[in-house]
């Protein structure tokens, strides 16, 4: 397996005086998309959050690349490479779908072309306010954003999370597309959707990674993935 | 009939002030969360720039004048963006502190003020015009009114434009309503704070050099005596709102007038009595958003 482009060791922090992560080890491999998996309440999304410095953190180390990152302010974090698809999507309602995409762009030269090619039916509606958008498209928007820069990974917060069927498989052919260029750091609960992105797993439980190895022998072991997840393998949450 | 139109335009002129002073309160405290006591200092402090400028150059003239408006313009946006490097920019977040620091330094404003101009009013005067009147459908209406409602009206022009147009504006747009997700695209939002605060300054400059021309004079408690309505006007028009700014002022001070003039000079306890309504309503104001 290739260097890690993200490795985080030992990873603390907490919400106020609250710790919300107690000791969370993880490795995203260069070209792959690593799964965040747990139960509700687990950790999962305060760890990305932790890894961006959204939250405070407390202890443990987080590297880029090889470069420590842990010290850094969010925005400098993302400007290294980092590029956040939030839950819940986080899209500037008031603003239009065009100027939540300019407002991302960093690069010099972003990359519209492919975010064109992925989401055609956002960018034909460039000048609708993004508050108006359906679910779906909203997280397209929030897809393309992180997806315009030439950024070294992605993190995403379930991003199939309350979207309909047909969305979670449109949502999930446009993250595999999304694999091919950038490494993935992705939360979710949607197991099947884990499954076929994921080539290694995570699982966080009580803020601390309980297991982390390739997905296609977590997900062979159902037993485990019951004991771990609380669901079946099949199931999707 | 006339006094009905002269109150209605008065009302404007003093809407027309207040808006100069809640537009940057309200900016910056959808912004950034900060309630900036301080930004009656600012006003103040270019209102008597604006008053010794005139005089240097000669006040009865529009040049004086335009000179006036645009040191008032400067010191305001140079003392806020100053005030927000050193002070504020230690205390996001940390709200009580916040208002400690701005009180102490609305307070120490006017002790520096008094130290320096005096304590008693120092009373101004401009290009003719603007103390003569015109009459419009019987009332005599003071000129400097229609100069404020001007000047207002093309201050909400700009920053209307500004924040359409530029990038600062597009990340201000944002930043008002999800400041995390901003520093999330790996946006510095802390220089939008500064800008923020700059324009906040720079229209209660000119404010200030507005007012001392509607009351005639220019005193150490200038700022102090508008804010208060301007902090009203902002809850009222919704936090983080210049539309709602810029309607709420028109409301409060047309509203301020008719009662003054019909209910026994009641006007500020009427404005207090639409804020409570307000409140109790519709708390986060006619514009504001849902938290």
């Amino acid at each position: 397996m290739s260097a890690p482009v993200l490795a985080v060791r030992g990873l603390a922090a907490a919400i106020g005086h609250q710790p919300v992560v107690e000791h969370v080890d993880l490795e995203v491999p260069a070209g792959s998309v690593t799964a965040i998996l747990g139960r509700n309440g687990a950790g999962k999304t305060s760890t990305m959050k932790a890894v961006l410095g959204l939250i405070t953190r407390t202890g443990g180390e987080v590297e880029l690349a090889g470069e420590r990152i842990d010290g850094f302010a969010t925005h400098r974090i993302v400007q290294r490479g980092v590029g956040y698809v939030p839950e819940d999507r986080e899209v500037f309602a008031t603003l239009t779908v065009a100027e939540n995409l300019r407002l991302a762009e960093r690069d010099a030269s972003p990359r519209r072309e492919l975010v064109a090619e992925l989401f055609p039916d956002i960018i034909a509606r460039s000048a609708q306010r993004a508050g108006t958008l359906s679910g779906g498209q909203q997280q397209m928007v929030s897809l393309a954003r992180a997806l315009l820069n030439e950024n070294r990974i992605l993190l995403i917060d379930e991003p199939t999370k309350g979207l309909a069927p047909k969305l979670v498989t449109e949502v999930a052919d446009a993250l595999a597309r999304a694999a091919e260029v950038v490494p993935i750091l992705l939360v979710e609960q949607n197991l099947q959707v884990a499954k076929r992105l994921a080539q290694s797993v995570v699982v966080i439980a009580g803020g601390r990674t309980v297991h982390a190895g390739p997905a296609a022998e977590f997900f062979a072991d159902e037993t485990r993935v019951e004991r771990l997840l609380g669901v079946h393998g099949e199931a999707s949450a | 009939m006339s006094t009905v139109v002269l109150l209605l335009i008065t009302g404007l002129g003093l809407g027309a002030l207040y808006f100069l002073v809640a537009s940057g309160l309200s900016l910056i405290y959808g912004l950034m969360g900060v309630l900036n006591f301080a930004h009656g200092s600012f006003l103040t402090l270019a209102a008597f720039l604006g008053w010794e400028t005139a005089r240097a150059l000669g006040a009865d003239s529009w040049g004086a004048l335009a000179a006036a408006l645009l040191v008032g313009a400067a010191a305001g946006a140079l003392v806020a963006a100053g005030t927000e490097l050193l002070l504020i920019r230690r205390l996001y977040e940390r709200h009580i502190e916040q208002v400690l620091v701005t009180v102490g330094l609305a307070l120490a404003s006017v002790a520096l003020f008094d130290g320096i101009w005096g304590t008693d009013p120092q009373f101004i005067r401009g290009p003719a015009w603007l103390a003569e009147t015109t009459e419009i459908l019987g009332a005599r209406i003071p000129n400097n009114r229609f100069l404020l409602i001007a000047i207002a009206i093309l201050v909400l022009l700009l920053i209307v434009l500004f924040l359409r147009f530029t990038r600062y504006g597009l990340i201000i747009r944002a930043g008002v309503e999800n400041r995390s997700m901003v520093t999330a695209l790996g946006i510095d939002v802390r220089r939008a704070f500064t800008v923020v605060f700059a324009i906040g300054g720079a229209a209660a400059g000119i404010g200030g050099v507005l007012a001392s021309h509607y009351f005639g004079y220019v005193s150490p408690q200038l700022g102090g005596s508008l804010l208060i309505f301007a902090f009203i006007v902002t809850v009222i028009g919704g936090l983080g709102s210049l539309p709602g700014a810029a309607v709420a002022s028109v409301v409060v001070a047309v509203l301020q007038q008719f009662a003054n003039f019909y209910l026994g000079g009641t006007g500020d306890l009427v404005v207090v009595l639409l804020l409570a309504v307000v409140l109790l309503v519709r708390p986060r104001g006619l514009f504001g958003r849902a938290a």
